[in-house]
């Protein structure tokens, strides 16, 4: 059976709510009853076939193309299955999602893997702020499972992150890992300012020697037995992570932030 | 049945239903990794006083362990799961994690999952990290050599204990030769420990005693000293009796470690002063798996 495809016709000027359009909701649905779904766009409800030519019937293998960043809340509280994105991908992308699988092959908004509870989120392009963190208001960012962005990613990565892993091939911005429960947040690339602001525990693995707060004190240089373990986990994702060059044991470690509990740690490659 | 000039008696071995698990221990090298084990497994010998049966099962090459260093897998038996879990925490804890460089990782995947690190973690004091890997979750304790890194869990299964077979000989050292020729065969069969010292036991035991404080007492019919004082089961020739005891995952792996046991012990044969070969059973009283010794070397 053919994925299940949804084109988009032409770019939309409002931006578009796909939240209806997870494999869990499509389960069991004929074609033109998925063409029926109503979605939100700006102020109005159009039907899926005003939007997107739907092409396939697999409803658990769902590929968006012509993707464009209008597209919000792709994959949200997907529970099972897969999403490929062709294109870009507009905000909260993957938000809420339990499990299964979502690509990106262009960039991701706002809040990508805001509190996501398990599965696999991979980004091929840039990701934006509050990657993996937590909704304005909530004490929880993400609590499960694995961001893969191969680009760079904006402000506050990882805000109020509870458990999982961001791994993040370029660069990340300003704030990564703050106010950080726990979990793990891999960054190749260099990282912004104010890295771990208020992070309570987890740990932050780096490439590049960060510029650190006055808060975070330094605990020697390590060999830690749970890093080439960590690294072999990586070894089925589609990523430099995989590579068995990027692998060390031997860091740097900093311990903070000290104004916070001071539990957690941030890891620099030596 | 005789094998070589070896009677094989028309008995069989009784064991009994009993929890198991497996753990990996892994450190800077074979050395302090057996160390570890060692320890881990010591005073393990018998559940009618230990609390557990516990034993090396063999030594892992880095390729087998989880963190890619030199590794030995030992298994714990007891005859319930809180008992095993106790056990298993209570070593865990005195043996492994005390022990330099090591690691500690389940060695059963499924089955019903017991604390490995899951509460050793508390010795971190409020340090110990969580790291959820792979769908394992492991524990970082800081420990004064770096971090000892445990696997939270691992897992219980039912098992078999207490399978055994007694080698008959004309004295001593040929009954111990004997017994180390078996041992060092049955040691290549996995999922089996021997859990006695150096996998013999020469204070073979008959349920119940003359002293009513004690559940076992020595096993008198099998004594050579004793056989005109007693309701011997020994000919005249016979100087010497000794026992192994196999623990094992299934009843299939016990069998096959009798197996190739009892044939390197009738290999030495009635030339090496091997007379016979028997097993402990207690009427069929004590369990339901029976191991009949002349089925097994058929």
């Amino acid at each position: 059976m053919s994925a299940l495809t949804f084109t988009l016709k032409q770019p939309t000027a409002q931006r578009v709510d796909m939240s209806p359009l997870v494999c869990q909701k499509l389960q069991g649905l004929d074609v033109d009853a998925i063409a029926a779904i109503e979605l939100q766009n700006g102020k109005r409800k159009l039907r899926v076939d005003e939007l997107f030519y739907i092409t396939g019937k697999n409803t658990q293998e769902i590929i968006i193309a012509n993707a464009t960043a209008k597209l919000d809340f792709i994959g949200k509280e997907m529970d099972g299955g897969s999403i490929s994105v062709q294109g870009d991908a507009g905000a909260y992308l993957g938000m809420q999602m339990k499990s299964g699988c979502i690509c990106v092959t262009g960039d991701a908004g706002l809040y990508a893997a805001c509190e996501m509870k398990n599965g696999l989120l991979q980004i091929d392009g840039n990701a934006g702020d509050f990657l993996g963190g937590a909704l304005p208001g909530n004490k929880q960012g993400m609590k499960g499972g694995i961001v893969l962005v191969k680009g760079n990613v904006g402000q506050r990565a990882g805000d109020h992150m509870r458990r999982g892993q961001i791994l993040i091939e370029g660069n990340a911005g300003d704030y990564c890992g703050s106010r950080m429960v726990a979990g793990t947040i891999a960054v190749m690339g260099n990282t912004g300012r104010y890295l771990g602001y208020a992070m309570r525990r987890g740990t932050l693995l780096l490439w590049n020697p960060p510029q650190l707060s006055a808060t975070f004190n330094d605990c020697g240089s390590h060999t830690l037995a749970f890093l080439p373990l960590l690294f072999a986990s990586f070894k089925s994702l589609n990523s430099r992570f995989a590579d068995s060059s990027a692998a060390f044991n031997r860091v740097q470690r900093y311990g903070g932030d000290m104004a916070e509990t001071g539990r957690g740690e941030v890891l620099v490659k030596i | 049945m005789i094998i070589n000039g070896v009677t094989i008696d028309q008995t069989f071995a009784e064991a009994f239903p009993m929890k198991a698990t497996r753990a990996i221990i892994t450190a800077q090298n074979e050395k302090w990794a057996m160390i570890s084990a060692q320890a881990m497994t010591g005073f393990a010998t018998s559940v009618i006083a230990c609390g557990c049966e516990a034993g090396i099962e063999r030594v892992l090459s880095p390729e087998e362990t989880p963190d890619g260093r030199p590794g030995v897998a030992i298994m714990i038996y007891a005859m319930g799961g809180k008992g095993l879990a106790k056990q298993l925490e209570t070593r865990a804890g005195q043996c492994v994690l005390t022990s330099p460089t090591s690691a500690l990782f389940a060695g059963i995947e499924g089955g019903k999952p017991i604390p490995l690190g899951k509460n050793l973690r508390y010795f971190g004091d409020g340090f110990q990290v969580a790291k959820k890997i792979g769908g394992k979750r492991y524990w970082r304790v800081p420990v004064m050599d770096g971090e000892f890194l445990t696997e939270a869990t691992t897992g219980m299964v039912d098992a078999v204990g207490g399978g055994n077979f007694l080698v008959l000989a004309e004295s001593q050292p040929q009954a111990l030769a004997a017994c180390e020729a078996a041992i060092e065969e049955m040691r290549k069969i996995p999922n089996v420990i021997m859990p006695f010292p150096g996998g013999v036991v020469r204070s073979g035991s008959k349920v119940g005693s003359k002293y009513p404080a004690l559940g076992a007492s020595t096993n008198d019919a099998f004594c050579p000293t004793l056989k005109g004082m007693t309701k011997t089961d020994l000919s005249p020739e016979i100087e010497s009796v000794m026992e192994i005891v196999i623990d094992g995952l299934s009843k299939e792996d016990i069998d096959k470690a009798m197996r190739v046991g009892i044939q390197a012990v009738c290999d030495l044969g009635a030339a090496n002063g091997i007379k016979r070969i028997s097993a402990g059973n207690y009427g069929g009283k004590l369990g339901p798996f029976h191991f009949h010794l002349q089925e097994i070397m058929a």
